[in-house]
């Protein structure tokens, strides 16, 4: 008797998987994620209904029409159903990919958004690339390496976080745009490498604060790092210096400093529609400025929903691939 | 020398360095006297114009420095320096209340739900989350699109989306205070769970408060501006210091950068000093725990 | 480098170092000469702030930026602050190393147990991986780890504080140095732990010949690991004396007084006699002796300028002025003496 359950336990202990703790921490997140992506589509909706006035009004623009008309579009927008009917219907649409139809342009949203999506996505990537670049470079440089040269670099990074994105873009208009003449003012240019040309300065502009908060965070880990316990016993045992650079303080340094400066990134969603809207790139956020001046509502909820959907996702990811990768956030049992 | 003296000099020289840790530097107070400056410019502005802001002579479009019009005029005539000085009132006030609202309401959120702890603390670290998810700006640009251009609608919103950051850091202060021997002290005596968070936690955790509002401060008022600037937030014919920049871009392209650059100027001249003085206090709250 | 027929392996003379704190520059060790000889065990005890870390770390050359050192510190009669590079690197990656307190902060939390003990092989000696980690087995092994394959994919935090003392003294073994600078070694362990590992360290250095400067502030440890006991008081040399006699027979007031403070498994007493007043740095300290303001045969000699250092028979040596006066009469009650 004894000896069967000894069996029957020691077999169900050999099923005790080392990758459960990571596959029910990765479920959480994931479930994190959508419920924060339910609350967020709520408020998107939502909103309609908490403005002054029946939704009515957004879409007859406030303009007196005929009974029948107004009829009509109650109809048309299923007003009449009760909210949480009207809010399932909209997002079956949207998991559909039917964002509703533009009162403005009258043609579905999704086709709308669909052509002017390229334009913000080039401006993001290339900002993303500048802030990557530039201030893990400069980071990197003036926590290595200190200095006069490092401290004026930090003093500068200091001064440029408090220039504000569109007065970054109206900077480098006057300067690289208006006086220099090297880079367009206006315009998204043609598909291809003139598009990126038309992006440079909007990029720049969008990624100029981010590289300053980004190399101060590198900057500060960096030097963290080189003071740090650890790196002491590594030079105690007569290991070269590039290699403890490389290997100790690099590397250590590198996971938070990569995940904030990928929080970041994402932080740049909301500074692209401004920065579109300086530079007229044409892309989303230039679009759902002019939607809200119009009172387009459909594009607005669908703009703003595809915005903090990409921002929400980007934030999950991020948080993800640090915990699965850094060694020190253990999921599972402690060893002894 | 005695034992006595020996450690009089020792507590001596602990005190000297604690009061400079205390200091807010040549910085912080360069930046404090800036902020006063700006705060009087604020308050005195209608006395200090020269000219009436609003008053539009479209002859004298685009003018350079004169005795009239110290730093220039702009598009429709209207002089610079009295639409700059006038501008200031509704640039600072803006963030001022958003950073007072999230702070205020941050605040008591957090406290309520590491001291009732339980569900209670779970919902709003849901909440906040789910909140922090809207970035100011996008939330800003919604509320306009329901409630219409002006600062109302944009301080709202931006009170709201900013109370995550506040309530953040007040949790997780909190709940380092909480862990501390001298809360479970004051528990066995039988003092009220919210007497302790106000009378107690809250003073330990005020100085992080504080500098965290200052920093908030400049993000607001960038924020905020560039609402202005892209013309959802205050409306012409209403100076601000963003607004200026936006209707000063026709300028710029016109080889006529001065209203932009001026506007500019003094939005970033605000928030370097908020910046700083934020960092300074920063580093006073962290010496001191 | 060439070692002369009867020099030490070791040999500190009038180091005197000084620290940049809070803008100023700092005395933290003042005259502190001694010297070690190969295969022999060196205790440094002191209270915190004596200088104890300080002078191993001076020794590996692992002082902070703006550090001013003055005397000298020369390894097999070479001198180590003379050397610069390779010199440098080869001093520490072959004939010094470094046992660290508290081993959890000292190692690297990203990198495998594995990576960090065969790094310094890899590197220094160019061996390779496959041959590396063999001999790290080995290692581990050696320390009383069990299932020492397991251990090398493990990271840092997976291991106890006892187990990753252990790994800390393989890989300072690893590289078979000839003197081992041990910074309280065991003090973040537990006592069943401690007297572990202790076992541990001694059976390797008897193993492979090796020296070892011993930095504790237990009296009663030195006295059980090491051949002689130095005793360091606000960044100075106070005695010098063999181990084994250091507790009946301490040679300065302060030995004396950290050796009645310890409590006594066989007597009871009424009070525990602690010493008054905090211990100093040498930077704090007053004019004259460091530990007048503490010491209960204090005399206004005492207060007058730094005493030197004595040679006492049986080769000790001792900072008190009062010596060989007071020799034998510390340890009786306060009565009785004065």
């Amino acid at each position: 008797m004894t000896r069967t359950t000894t069996v029957a336990v020691r077999q169900a202990a050999s099923t005790s998987w080392a990758g459960w703790p990571t596959l029910r921490f990765l479920g959480g997140r994931i479930v994190g994620l959508l419920a924060t992506l339910f609350i967020a589509s709520l408020v998107v909706f939502g909103a309609l209904y908490a403005a002054p006035g029946d939704p009515i009004t957004f879409l007859t623009h406030g303009r007196t029409m005929p009974p029948e008309a107004i009829a009509q579009l109650r109809e048309q927008y299923h007003l009449n159903d009760p909210v949480w009917l009207q809010y399932l219907r909209w997002l079956g649409g949207v998991l559909h990919g039917d964002f509703g139809t533009s009162i403005i342009y009258n043609q579905p949203v999704s086709s709308l958004i669909a052509s002017r999506a390229a334009a913000t996505v080039l401006l993001v990537v290339m900002a993303a690339v500048v802030v990557l670049v530039a201030g893990l470079s400069v980071g990197l440089f003036a926590g290595l390496r200190p200095g006069w040269l490092s401290r004026s670099t930090m003093a500068g990074a200091t001064a440029v976080m408090a220039i504000p994105t569109f007065v970054a873009a109206v900077v480098l208009i006057i300067v690289f745009a208006v006086d220099l003449g090297w880079f367009p003012v206006f315009g998204a240019g043609t598909p291809g490498l003139d598009a990126v040309y038309h992006t440079v300065l909007p990029a720049i502009a969008l990624a100029l604060a981010s590289v300053a908060f980004v190399a101060r965070l590198a900057q500060a880990a960096i030097r963290q790092e080189l003071s740090s316990d650890h790196v002491q016993t590594a030079t105690s045992r007569g290991l070269p210096r590039r290699i403890i650079v490389r290997r100790h303080v690099v590397r250590n340094a590198a996971m938070p400093v990569l995940t904030v400066a990928g929080l970041t990134i994402a932080g740049l969603i909301a500074g692209s529609v401004v920065v579109e809207q300086v530079f007229q790139l044409g892309g989303l956020g230039q679009f759902l400025v002019s939607s809200v001046q119009q009172k387009d509502f459909p594009v607005v909820q669908a703009i703003c929903l595809v915005y903090v959907t990409a921002f929400i996702v980007l934030n999950t990811l991020i948080d993800l691939a640090y915990t699965l990768l850094d060694p020190r956030v253990s999921l599972g049992r402690k060893d002894s | 020398m005695t034992t006595v003296a020996a450690d009089a000099r020792m507590l001596a020289r602990e005190a000297r360095r604690l009061r400079r840790t205390g200091a807010l530097g040549a910085s912080g107070w360069t930046a404090v006297i800036a902020l006063a400056v700006l705060v009087a410019i604020a308050l005195l502005a209608p006395v200090l114009a020269p000219q009436d802001p609003n008053a539009v002579d479209l002859s004298g479009a685009y003018q350079g420095s004169s005795a009239a019009h110290l730093l220039g005029t702009d598009a429709s005539g209207r002089d610079l320096l009295s639409r700059l000085l006038m501008g200031s009132q509704t640039a600072l006030v803006g963030p001022f209340l958003v950073v007072l609202v999230s702070t205020i309401l941050g605040t008591l959120l957090a406290l309520a739900a590491v001291w009732f702890g339980g569900w209670l603390d779970q919902a709003v670290v849901r909440v906040v989350d789910a909140v922090f998810a809207f970035p100011g700006l996008l939330l800003a640009i919604l509320a306009t699109a329901l409630f219409g251009s002006g600062l109302t609608a944009a301080v709202a919103a931006l009170s709201i989306a900013y109370i995550p950051y506040i309530a953040r850091i007040v949790r997780s202060a909190a709940l380092r205070e909480r862990s501390l021997p001298y809360v479970a002290a004051l528990r066995v005596q039988g003092v009220h769970g919210l007497w302790i968070s106000l009378r107690h936690i809250l003073p330990n955790v005020a100085g992080l408060i504080v500098a965290n509002a200052t920093l908030a401060f400049g993000f607001a008022l960038m924020d905020l501006a560039g609402l202005s600037f892209i013309g959802l937030g205050v409306q012409p014919p209403t100076a601000d210091w963003g607004a200026m920049v936006g209707t000063g871009m026709a300028g710029v392209l016109q080889q006529q950068p001065q209203e932009a650059l001026y506007a500019s100027a003094l939005i970033v001249i605000t928030v370097a000093a908020v910046n700083i003085l934020g960092d300074r206090l920063t580093e006073r709250s962290e010496a001191r725990s | 480098m060439t070692a002369l027929p009867s020099s030490s392996l070791l040999s500190v003379d009038g180091l005197t170092v000084r620290l940049p704190v809070a803008g100023e520059q700092r005395t933290v060790l003042k005259d502190v000469s001694f010297s070690l000889d190969a295969g022999r065990t060196l205790g440094l005890v002191g209270e915190s702030g004596s200088g104890k870390s300080m002078t191993v770390r001076t020794i590996a050359r692992l002082l902070p930026e703006g550090a001013e050192v003055t005397g000298g510190v020369a390894f097999d009669g070479a001198a180590v602050f003379d050397l610069r590079g390779e010199a440098l690197r080869g001093y520490r990656a072959r004939d010094v190393a470094m046992i660290f307190q508290d081993a959890r902060a000292y190692t690297n939390p990203v990198r495998r147990i594995g990576d960090f003990l065969t790094e310094a092989m890899r590197t220094n000696e160019r061996m390779p991986k496959a041959a590396a980690d063999r001999r790290a087995v080995e290692l581990l092994a050696k320390v009383g780890i069990s299932d020492p394959e397991r251990r090398m994919r493990q990271y840092p935090h997976e291991l106890s504080g006892g187990l990753l003392q252990r790994v800390m003294i393989a890989a300072a073994v690893a590289a078979r140095p000839r003197l081992i600078l041990a910074d309280e070694p065991t003090t973040a362990l537990d006592v069943t732990t401690q007297a572990e590992v202790m076992g541990i360290l001694q059976r390797m250095q008897r193993e492979h010949g090796m020296a070892m400067l011993f930095i504790t502030h237990d009296l009663e440890l030195a006295g059980a690991v090491c051949d002689e006991t130095i005793v360091l008081y606000a960044g100075q040399v106070m005695e010098r004396q063999s181990s084994a006699r250091l507790h009946r027979d301490p040679l300065h007031p302060y030995t004396a007084a950290l050796v009645q403070a310890r409590p006594d498994i066989e007597r009871r007493a009424v009070r525990l006699p602690a010493i008054p007043g905090h211990p100093t740095t040498a930077y704090e300290a007053p004019a004259g002796c460091a530990f007048a303001p503490r010491c209960r045969f204090a005399e206004d000699r005492c207060r007058e300028g730094v005493p030197p250092l004595l040679a006492l028979e049986g080769d000790a040596e001792t900072r008190c002025v009062r010596m060989p006066g007071l020799r034998g009469r510390m340890l009786q009650p306060e009565e009785v003496v004065l």
